[in-house]
């Protein structure tokens, strides 16, 4: 078992490890104790095991030494010298790769030449055998291609079956997806299926030279907390990873590589999901998650005529139109547009928040994007603080002058 | 038919703030609530209960005071609670989660359909549900914004993905995880909370739902958090100044052209 524990004569009652915890597992309890150097202190630091997750955040925050943690190491659940290679997901759909498969196979390119071993990627499907000459040329050094009308439609049984045979087949000891909608259901269902861990959502990826471990960095607590998190004794070790974290490589159509087709026999597989029909949202212009340039709006525009004009900024500087919560409840623009932790997570290239105050949910949808412009009446709001460009001032006259400019800029 | 729908409590994150000096959450007087997105998958086991007949069961698992979410679910009309709390539990990852998750269901007689939240605020993961249908062997769909056709065996469902949504008839028993297109939330009603006071909580350990020990708990998770940090603070900007709109409007565009992104 993991055990932790407060050295009573170490612990000054500081509170820092009270602030470290990310489970608010530790409270101050007023007790008079004496420290090892004869000194008196009022408080000392409890820990509650029930919320505890023997994360070691306090450990490394406590300056005093006053907190032991001995976690229990165990054997291995699988033998991870049997498992090599990294390996991608190429999520499809109707023949299109989603673009973030291009991005995961530039970092396994890193994380493979870290580790000595190949990039694969898994491309699942039916009738898209075509689309592997442009994985390889994007960086895989081995496509492995399943081509089978039951995977005509993505369905999770299925693919899901077929992509955990291949696993225990191959035996990669990463497999890196995209968390998209699609990802994030499929890989749990793999993932529970091998009996093995998967990291959601990782915004870094890194290896650990001597155990080889995959060091998967992603954001808690609506990115208030960045978390480091391994799968040391199960293999393959799995994470997606969202839109836009990594940067594809040019594709290089003189890479070489070679495909292997897999077969699976799909008739063990339990199908209990048909599918029907597709219907494509017509109201987004442009998919939120993949455009590099977003014009956004909140409470600030007052009311759905407010959107016309971030339209035209968009329209002008070529990007999509993106809202604030609050401009979704208010029922002024579609859901479809909501950036923040209960809407779409974005990282463009620029965003534009005009009237949006920068709530913490809204700023996890939207604070990895790498230029900021903010554009709000209230200079001391959070959103204009982190922004890399602000400008105070009434946006109903800010923006139609920077559209203005911005067409003068392009020549239209 | 009996539905259960899964939930968790959470830190209440609309009140989570930074500490601007520190960088670190500031956590005094945070209260406990609902995982929001949980909100829906009770509102649509409510709804569907009421439409099909039958009856709606709620599971958390997690410390004794969760029993609090529990109550206030049960104050919106589902018909029984129960906890499953035990130190063996305790520092459970998304697999071990699932595995406590799906032993508990299994003790629960003739469940035909499992409704959870898409994912949770806290650990935003959207990796239990899923994870929950496989080691039960049942079929699942995740993101569901709109169910429809509830038949005995089957039901209709449509899934949202990024451009559109797929439409989708799956075979019962089934899991699914909403999204909040899905319906409005109820409010309690008063007599509601009165019976959601009254009501008794079973409380389940390790031994009442027959699971393993190795799987549960940190010790059965196969993810382990090495460390915690804060995230590096993004630097602040420049303010941009100027005349009037036009003036400030065009420093921008002169900055943002100089940076390719005119």
């Amino acid at each position: 078992m993991n055990s932790i524990s407060v050295v009573t004569a170490k612990c000054t009652g500081c509170t820092l490890c009270v602030k470290a915890c990310p489970f608010g597992a530790i409270a101050m309890k007023q007790e008079e104790h004496a420290l090892e150097s004869g000194r008196t202190v009022k408080q000392l630091a409890v820990i509650d095991l029930a919320k505890c997750t023997f994360c070691g955040a306090c450990v490394e925050a406590c300056k005093f030494a006053a907190i032991t943690l001995v976690k229990e190491k165990g054997a291995a659940a699988v033998n991870l010298d049997e498992y090599r290679d990294v390996w991608v997901y190429a999520e499809q759909r109707r023949g299109e790769v989603a673009p973030v498969v291009y991005e995961l196979l530039a970092e396994a390119r890193t994380l493979a030449g870290k580790l000595g071993v190949n990039v694969a990627a898994v491309l699942l499907g039916h009738n898209v055998s075509d689309r592997a000459r442009d994985l390889i040329s994007h960086g895989a050094d081995i496509v492995y291609s399943v081509n089978d009308p039951h995977l005509a439609e993505f369905l999770d049984e299925p693919y899901a079956a077929c992509l955990a045979h291949l696993i225990r087949e191959e035996k990669p000891e990463i497999v890196l997806m995209g968390a998209t909608n699609i990802g994030r259901s499929f890989a749990s269902r793999v993932a529970a299926k091998i009996c093995t861990g998967l990291t959601a959502d990782c915004t870094a990826l890194d290896i650990d030279p001597a155990t080889r471990n995959l060091l998967q960095t992603r954001p808690a607590f609506g990115g208030n907390i960045m978390a480091t998190i391994l799968t040391p004794r199960h293999r393959p070790q799995m994470a997606t990873v969202r839109h836009k974290v990594f940067k594809p490589l040019a594709a290089d159509p003189s890479r070489t590589g070679r495909v292997v087709e897999k077969s699976f026999d799909f008739s063990g597989v339990k199908i209990r999901t048909k599918f029907l029909e597709f219907i494509k949202d017509v109201s987004a212009k442009v998919n939120l998650a993949e455009a590099d340039i977003i014009v956004s709006g909140g409470r600030g525009l007052g009311g759905p005529d407010g959107f016309k004009l971030l339209e035209d900024l968009a329209d002008a500087l070529g990007g999509a139109v993106g809202s604030s919560r609050a401009a979704v409840d208010a029922g002024w623009i579609p859901y479809s547009h909501q950036v923040g932790q209960t809407g779409r997570t974005v990282a463009p290239k620029l965003y534009v928040a005009c009237g949006i105050s920068g709530q913490i949910q809204h700023l996890v949808g939207m604070g990895s994007s790498e230029v900021i412009v903010a554009i709000n009446k209230d200079p001391e709001c959070p959103m204009m603080k982190l922004a890399t460009y602000s400008i105070e001032g009434d946006l109903f006259e800010v923006v139609p002058q920077i559209t203005r400019a911005v067409r003068a800029a392009k020549g239209r | 038919m009996h539905i259960v729908v899964c939930i968790k409590q959470v830190p209440a994150t609309t009140q989570v703030q930074i500490d601007a000096k520190t960088g670190t959450l500031k956590r005094e007087g945070i209260e406990s609530i609902i995982n929001p997105f949980d909100e829906y998958a009770i509102e649509e086991g409510i709804r569907l209960k009421e439409r099909t007949g039958g009856k709606c069961t709620l599971l958390t698992m997690g410390p004794p005071q969760a029993q609090t979410a529990l109550r206030e679910a049960l104050s919106r009309g589902c018909d029984d609670a129960v906890l499953l709390s035990d130190r063996a539990f305790a520092g459970a990852d998304t697999w071990a989660t699932a595995y406590a998750l799906s032993s508990a269901i299994r003790m629960m007689p003739d469940v035909r359909l499992i409704i959870c939240g898409k994912q949770a605020s806290d650990g935003d993961t959207a990796q239990v549900g899923p994870s929950i249908a496989e080691m039960l062997d049942i079929p699942h769909v995740a993101y569901v914004c709109k169910v429809t056709d509830v038949q005995p065996a089957t039901m209709r469902v449509e899934r949202m993905l990024e451009d559109g949504v797929d439409v989708l008839e799956m075979q019962l028993p089934a899991l699914i995880t909403v999204v909040k297109e899905i319906n409005t939330p109820r409010m309690p009603s008063l007599r509601g909370m009165l019976a959601a006071k009254k009501k008794e909580i079973p409380v389940w350990t390790r031994e009442t739902v027959a699971a393993d020990e190795q799987k549960l708990g940190l010790k059965g998770s196969p993810t382990q958090v090495m460390r915690t940090f804060s995230p590096p603070p993004r630097p602040g900007g420049e303010r941009i100044t100027g005349a009037d709109a036009a003036e400030c409007a065009a420093k921008l565009v002169a900055k943002l052209s100089a940076a390719g992104l005119v």
